[in-house]
């Protein structure tokens, strides 16, 4: 296999999520040396960045969009230690968590993934976080950035009683604060104060590498 | 009206903002008029019950329910659920309600459990229980002891357990491929250990799922001969609705298909008029 085989076959198999496929297909390249920085740059993220796309459009569905997160899931735990190796730069630092009072998490999970998969380390604290929970993460890991995630109506104001927790303990300021969830909207992204909002998994990648930019740009040096 | 061997109560969920952004800004701008023609489209599709959800963060949701309960109550005479996570919504919900409401709902939390319940005594409601506390749990087991859990309490602030509906949390097939079996083990849990009603949000089954009429259909009919007696569901789509009746039919809660004949001849009607 030539490693440009081996690159497609890791495009073609995270596409249609066949996580032992990728797996297997990450061992080879790493005896083929490989370099995984190549699998992940020219293969695995390209891939999911197209199930991201298609899933946007409708043309993929909740289950599809999940094995292929579980088959880039699989090659990220064996590729991770040799990136950190090789010293690949981290695009980001993110903690992030479903708000108290909500226990949905499949469109956080999907984030969280993407964002692995474009560089970010994700703390996940998972779901129903209480906002004392996420000042404390914030303090420990001390992320670029802070993820509320809600699916209700109804738990949506949550992130403003995170934001409140966040400014109470004094570390507003520190961390740039994104909201998203089904019913959220840049309106009430706006009403309460998150520094940014996306609609899908996709442009919240995007929009938190340019929050990360700005944010790095704008401290004098 | 809800019992195991009386027809399947269907709940019609449509009166509730979420995904709805057209519906969330006329919540906030205190307009109710969507109201009248979710009501109209429900009872025509055959609603036994339907669901009162107004939440919506930038609207006054406590004021909202004062309003939409007994506007609804002057278009129908059928019974509501009144659906909310501000205690104090439910509240103005059933105080503004004439009969005996369902409410939606409570978990197994203490601090839910300790301040929902009450209420519900006080207006002498029912009372829906999601078998989860500040967890989800994915065995059938665990969620049977929450239930236990909920009606043990209810029945310490003078709820009977035939007022409390347990929801044993449908949840996405699409997201956990074990989702519907382990609901249908709590299910038969529930019906041997408590023999209380339940209910669910049966949508969530096909989230993020083509066809999704056609497998909320498909999952009425199996969550029924599991013994699930009601659901909050859409009742505006034929598919859904039919197949709740049809299985009533095939079960024996529906005698000599009285329920479904008549049905096929009010649609008969309502075709040629």
């Amino acid at each position: 296999m030539t490693h440009e085989e081996i690159l497609q076959g890791l495009y073609d198999n995270t596409l249609v999520g066949n996580a032992p496929e990728v797996r297997d297909l990450v061992n080879r390249g790493l005896e083929d040396s490989l370099e995984p920085e190549k699998m992940l740059y020219d293969a695995l993220i390209p891939s999911l960045e197209e199930v991201g796309a298609r899933f946007e459009r409708g043309d993929f569905f909740v289950p599809e969009m999940l094995i292929a997160a579980r088959a880039m899931q699989g090659a990220l735990d064996i590729l991770r230690p040799l990136l950190a190796e090789t010293g690949v730069e981290q695009v980001g630092t993110y903690v992030m968590g479903t708000v108290k009072g909500d226990v949905h998490d499949i469109g956080k999970n999907l984030v969280n993934i993407m964002l692995e998969g474009a560089g970010f380390q994700v703390w996940d604290l998972g779901v129903n976080v209480a906002p004392e929970v996420f000042v404390e993460k914030v303090q420990e890991h001390q992320p670029d950035i802070v993820g509320f995630s809600a699916f209700l109506t109804t738990t949506m104001p949550m992130f403003k009683a995170n934001i409140n927790a966040l400014e109470k303990a004094g570390i507003r300021d520190d961390v740039i604060v994104m909201v998203g969830g089904a019913p959220v909207t840049q309106e009430y992204a706006n009403a309460v104060g998150a520094d940014g909002y996306a609609a899908d998994a996709s442009t919240a990648v995007r929009l938190a590498k340019d929050l990360i930019q700005r944010k790095r740009s704008a401290v004098p040096a | 009206m809800i019992g195991p061997e009386r027809p399947f109560v269907v709940i019609g969920e449509r009166i509730n903002p979420t995904g709805r952004k057209v519906f969330q800004a006329q919540l906030q701008a205190g307009d109710l008029s969507q109201i009248e023609i979710d009501v109209a489209e429900q009872v025509a599709g055959g609603a036994d019950m339907l669901d009162v959800n107004v939440g919506d963060p930038l609207a006054d949701e406590i004021g909202l329910m004062a309003k939409a309960v007994p506007l609804v109550q002057g278009l129908t005479d059928l019974p509501l659920c009144i659906d909310s996570s501000v205690i104090e919504a439910l509240e103005s919900g059933l105080e503004a309600y004439d009969g005996k409401a369902l409410v939606n709902s409570v978990t197994g939390e203490d601090e839910r459990l300790e301040a929902i319940l009450p209420i519900v005594a006080r207006h002498g409601a029912a009372v829906i229980g999601l078998a989860n506390d500040d967890e989800i749990p994915m065995d059938p087991e665990r969620r049977v002891e929450v239930a236990k859990k909920i009606v043990s309490v209810a029945g310490d602030h003078g709820i009977p357990p035939e007022d409390v509906v347990i929801d044993p949390l449908a949840m996405p097939v699409g997201a956990e491929p074990r989702a519907v079996t382990l609901f249908l083990e709590t299910l038969g849990l529930l019906r041997e250990e408590l023999g209380v009603n339940t209910t669910c949000g049966a949508s969530n089954t096909s989230f993020g799922l083509p066809g999704r009429h056609t497998l909320g259909a498909a999952f009425l009919a199996v969550a029924q001969s599991h013994g699930l007696t009601s659901a909050i569901m859409d009742a505006r789509r034929d598919e859904t609705v039919e197949a709740v009746r049809a299985t009533d039919f095939l079960l024996g809660r529906d005698e000599w298909g009285a329920e479904w004949i008549r049905r096929y001849r009010a649609k008969q009607a309502a075709a040629t008029a």
